[in-house]
């Protein structure tokens, strides 16, 4: 059995693509897919025209940044956990843009807290502005609200549209809620059983059977 | 009793058999009844140790009567089966037959032969072979713990394994912590064999020693070169272990293949673009 099948689509640069479909559909599977966290059975995945398997690894997961459902963070400060993507490639990330990364998020001045007393909504804002410490030019979101609380959820909801518009993103955003997709999206892609359903702008996609999810 | 039941030393022997394994079926059933499945297990591994212990010790009687370079052999040939053995308790790691290979027969074997260049094993088959045997016998131990542990730290710390190789880490520092762990966790037993040498346990080679006239002190010193021994295989085959280790939960690409089970599985075809 496949998990994602038959499946091709273009992200174009700068654009929220929102990934939406039922549970099992294949969506986080697609995203895992993108940063070669998983590799294809066949096929494959081009970035800015260039075969991801020519790029190593590691290269490609600094240009492709990725937000999880949970946001696991790595024991210790909010600080350290910025720091550790631009560590592993060598680079060691300045005061001035840590503090930057947190005023992006909401958490300015929490340089030095542990992480251990987050909430959730806090940890994942904490978890973009470690995504986004590597300066990816792509930036993968799983479901980056559905543990959080209403409140929480539209805080990072607000945020993801300010780092996307302030950092020139491509985000490619997987959700299983059709009217938050239609909040943030540039465009909507419907998933079922692996396949891709339907692709386009948020109001004509929804407008032509949004119901599936 | 049953000495008095039983004269002749074959039958006694039988007998006090019977008397063990219907201790250990009896605990296998309460264990059973704590919803704790062990049957198959301890039926298969009595009967087994039963059958391989009659069969390796009549064979040994006449091995022993061999030229020392035979136990070469048969010390090799333990670190095979010790090999199969580890890498069967460790189901689902890749390569874990040669890691285990390389690690008992690197961790034990080289115990092994420094010890014995350094006059510490005797060269002589009947002292080279029982010695190595436990060496081989407990490397094999630690190098399963070591493995098992390492699989289910991996597995329950996917999420943020994964969350480091998608910062860009390289693959085999994002579980440096978890081998730690594994290696810490596997040596206890060792550790712990040191700490109670002589208060909590006297072990059977000074036992055998005593009974075959050797002086007490020798014997207790001795005892405790024993079991030091057994903490360096171990350390080292543990050692070895986790370097090998490291790489047999991803894939060339730095993909997490030791994964829960549920979470396996992905694919597609045609293409994406990005």
């Amino acid at each position: 059995m496949r998990i994602v099948d038959d499946l091709t689509v273009e992200v174009r640069a700068g654009e929220i693509l929102v990934v939406v479909g039922p549970s099992g559909a294949g969506k986080s599977s697609l995203l895992r897919l993108l940063n070669r966290l998983d590799e294809p059975t066949s096929g494959t995945v081009r970035l800015e025209g260039t075969d991801y398997r020519q790029i190593p690894p590691r290269d490609l997961r600094r240009r492709v940044g990725m937000v999880t459902q949970t946001a696991y963070l790595f024991p210790g400060t909010i600080a350290g956990n910025l720091r550790f993507g631009p560590e592993q490639h060598g680079i060691e990330l300045p005061e001035p843009t840590i503090d930057s990364l947190l005023i992006q998020v909401g958490l300015a001045g929490r340089a030095g807290e542990d992480v251990a007393h987050l909430s959730g909504g806090e940890a994942q804002r904490v978890s973009v502005a470690r995504a986004l410490a590597t300066s990816p030019a792509v930036l993968l979101l799983d479901e980056p609200t559905s543990a959080l609380d209403a409140e929480a959820k539209d805080g990072v909801e607000k945020l993801i549209l300010t780092v996307q518009k302030h950092n020139g993103l491509t985000c490619v955003m997987v959700s299983h809620d059709l009217t938050q997709a239609a909040r943030i999206a540039d465009r909507i892609m419907l998933m079922k059983n692996g396949r891709l359903d339907k692709i386009g702008p948020a109001s004509e996609v929804i407008h032509a059977g949004g119901d599936a999810c | 009793m049953l000495k008095e039941l039983f004269t002749n030393q074959l039958t006694l022997g039988c007998a006090q058999a019977a008397v063990a394994t219907l201790l250990a079926l009896a605990v296998m059933l309460l264990a059973r009844q704590r919803a704790v499945h062990l049957e198959h297990e301890t039926i298969v591994a009595l009967v087994r140790g039963i059958v391989q212990i009659t069969a390796v010790g009549s064979i040994l009687v006449l091995l022993l009567k061999g030229p020392a370079w035979t136990s070469i052999f048969l010390l090799a040939a333990m670190i095979v089966v010790a090999a199969k053995m580890s890498a069967g308790r460790s189901k689902g790691l890749p390569n874990s037959f040669q890691i285990s290979l390389y690690a008992i027969g690197a961790g034990a074997g080289s115990v092994i032969a420094l010890m014995t260049w350094a006059g510490v094993i005797d060269k002589m088959i009947t002292s080279l072979v029982p010695i190595g045997s436990m060496l081989i016998a407990n490397a094999m131990n630690t190098n399963s713990l070591v493995m098992n542990r390492f699989r289910s730290e991996v597995e329950s710390h996917a999420g943020l394994i994964e969350t480091g190789l998608a910062l860009g880490a390289d693959s085999k520092q994002t579980v440096v912590p978890y081998v730690q762990v594994s290696v810490q966790a596997s040596l206890i037993p060792a550790i712990d064999s040191l700490r109670s040498l002589g208060i909590v346990w006297i072990p059977g080679l000074m036992a055998g020693m005593l009974l075959s006239g050797a002086r007490p002190v020798y014997a207790a010193v001795y005892q405790f070169v024993t079991i030091s021994m057994i903490f360096s295989s171990s350390g080292l085959t543990a050692l070895i272990c986790s370097l090998l280790i490291r790489g047999s939960a991803f894939s060339p690409a730095e993909q997490l293949t030791l994964r829960p089970r549920a979470e396996r599985a992905p694919a597609v075809r045609r293409s994406a673009q990005a």
